[in-house]
């Protein structure tokens, strides 16, 4: 199948009101490229995966500049003062998540995992209105997967089957969300022939990808 | 010394030859310039790494390298790449020595507030959350007071973190430690009296002065 697909085809997937997940920590392994294309559609009331919005006007931020975000999924949002403020104003419904609760939430739906039992949370606000299962005396909290229509994510190289290789720490968000969004969409430096990765070191298997994109 | 200084070079004491750590943004990471040099820790980054880093240059920049904090940095040979469920399963799964974390508030019961002042801060938990519950050893590095308003009470008014989840408190004034569930003070810094730390700290505590 032919995965490589072109970025102004970004628009064709975007809806409104559709939940998008999107890989990166503090703009670090976001999928730039296509945070530009998606701010040339009209596309609104997105729903974003996300375990941080980096900085105003600058990565996943941009598009909470334009106000495309109208609820959140994040774990940190302390460096972004524009997504505090529309916070604030009720402009975003915000949802905190621990940060390996939401690496959890997310690698569960990709794993088909119906949840995962976690202590991060317990005797804190993150434990109201779940439920906390006891297991050899321990208390755990059950987090649930999170569905997503679309994950964007960011590494440095492609063959044509959609294998990935990341570079330094951009592997990040962007593993765990290969594969666990109905559609995959993967933004590369560089898309090799198949063959030409060693096999031993490849960090997110092909069968996760739906579609490849040349920065 | 500045109070920060004084709290970082404690902090650094803390670290044992082949420990694995992390340290949290700001006053946590200080601790680092005090690392003595007859040891080697590893230092863990929650965004995917771990080892030792340095900040970057123009000649080293790797715009795919950056910490928890979003700075540009270069990892020392030996270092590790991984992705954010690898890096929560060594926090979670108990593989951290410890993890030094700053708060807004700390209590006599080892709660721990430091994500959400409702209706002012709202800068979320971060990795807080699974680092208090996972860490093997969790310590507080924190300014005594904040514009003169203790820090370490006997209840915490904001929400908290973790419930029961702090082993250890340094500040400027002074070393605490949870002995037994119980709150001890087990060291005074240079200079200041027994009087002088109990006037800034609503919390009991046992004063058990080590040599």
């Amino acid at each position: 199948m032919e995965k490589q697909i072109q970025i102004h085809q970004i628009s064709e997937f975007l809806k409104d009101g559709m939940t998008i997940a999107i890989g990166g920590f503090m703009g670090c392994g976001n999928a730039h490229n296509i945070i530009d294309e998606i701010l040339k559609t009209n596309v609104k009331n997105l729903t974003l995966i996300a375990t941080d919005t980096a900085r105003d006007g600058y990565g996943i931020g941009r598009l909470i500049d334009d106000r495309r975000i109208t609820k959140l999924l994040a774990s940190h949002i302390g460096t972004n003062k524009e997504t505090q403020k529309q916070v604030i104003e009720g402009f975003i419904d915000l949802e905190l998540v621990p940060q390996g609760t939401l690496a959890e939430r997310i690698r569960a739906s990709a794993a088909g995992l119906g949840g995962v039992l976690t202590q991060t949370g317990l005797g804190t606000e993150v434990e109201i209105g779940k439920e906390v299962i006891t297991i050899d005396g321990k208390d755990y909290i059950l987090e649930l997967p999170i569905k997503i229509d679309l994950a964007f994510i960011s590494a440095q190289k492609a063959d044509e089957a959609g294998n990935l290789v990341f570079n330094g720490a951009t592997r990040n968000f962007n593993v765990p969300m290969a594969g666990a969004a109905k559609v995959t969409i993967a933004t590369v430096e560089e898309i090799v022939k198949n063959g030409e990765l060693d096999p031993n070191f490849i960090h997110t298997p092909f069968i996760y990808i739906n579609h490849i994109i040349k920065a | 010394m500045e109070a920060k200084q004084i709290i970082a070079a404690r902090v650094a004491q803390e670290f044992k030859n082949g420990d694995f750590v992390n340290l949290g943004i700001g006053l946590p990471t200080l601790a680092v310039d005090y690392i003595s040099k007859d040891i080697h820790i590893n230092l863990h980054s929650e965004n995917g790494f771990a080892g030792v880093w340095d900040k970057a240059n123009e000649e080293t920049l790797d715009k795919d390298v950056v910490d928890a904090g979003g700075t540009n940095v270069v990892l020392q040979k030996g270092g590790i790449f991984f992705d954010s469920v690898t890096s929560f399963e060594i926090i979670r799964g108990g593989h951290l020595d410890m993890t030094v974390l700053g708060a807004l508030e700390v209590d006599e019961e080892g709660n721990l507030a430091n994500w959400k002042i409702p209706g002012k801060l709202l800068p979320g938990m971060g990795g807080a959350m699974d680092l208090v519950n996972g860490a093997k050893k969790v310590i507080i590095s924190m300014v005594h007071t904040a514009r003169g308003n203790p820090k370490l009470l006997k209840k915490c008014t904001l929400p908290l973190t973790g419930k029961a989840v702090v082993d250890m408190i340094i500040t400027e004034m002074g070393v605490f430690e949870f002995i037994n569930n119980k709150l001890h003070l087990t060291e005074l810094s240079k200079g200041v009296s027994l009087e002088e730390i109990k006037a800034l700290t609503p919390a009991s505590y046992v004063v058990a002065l080590k040599d």
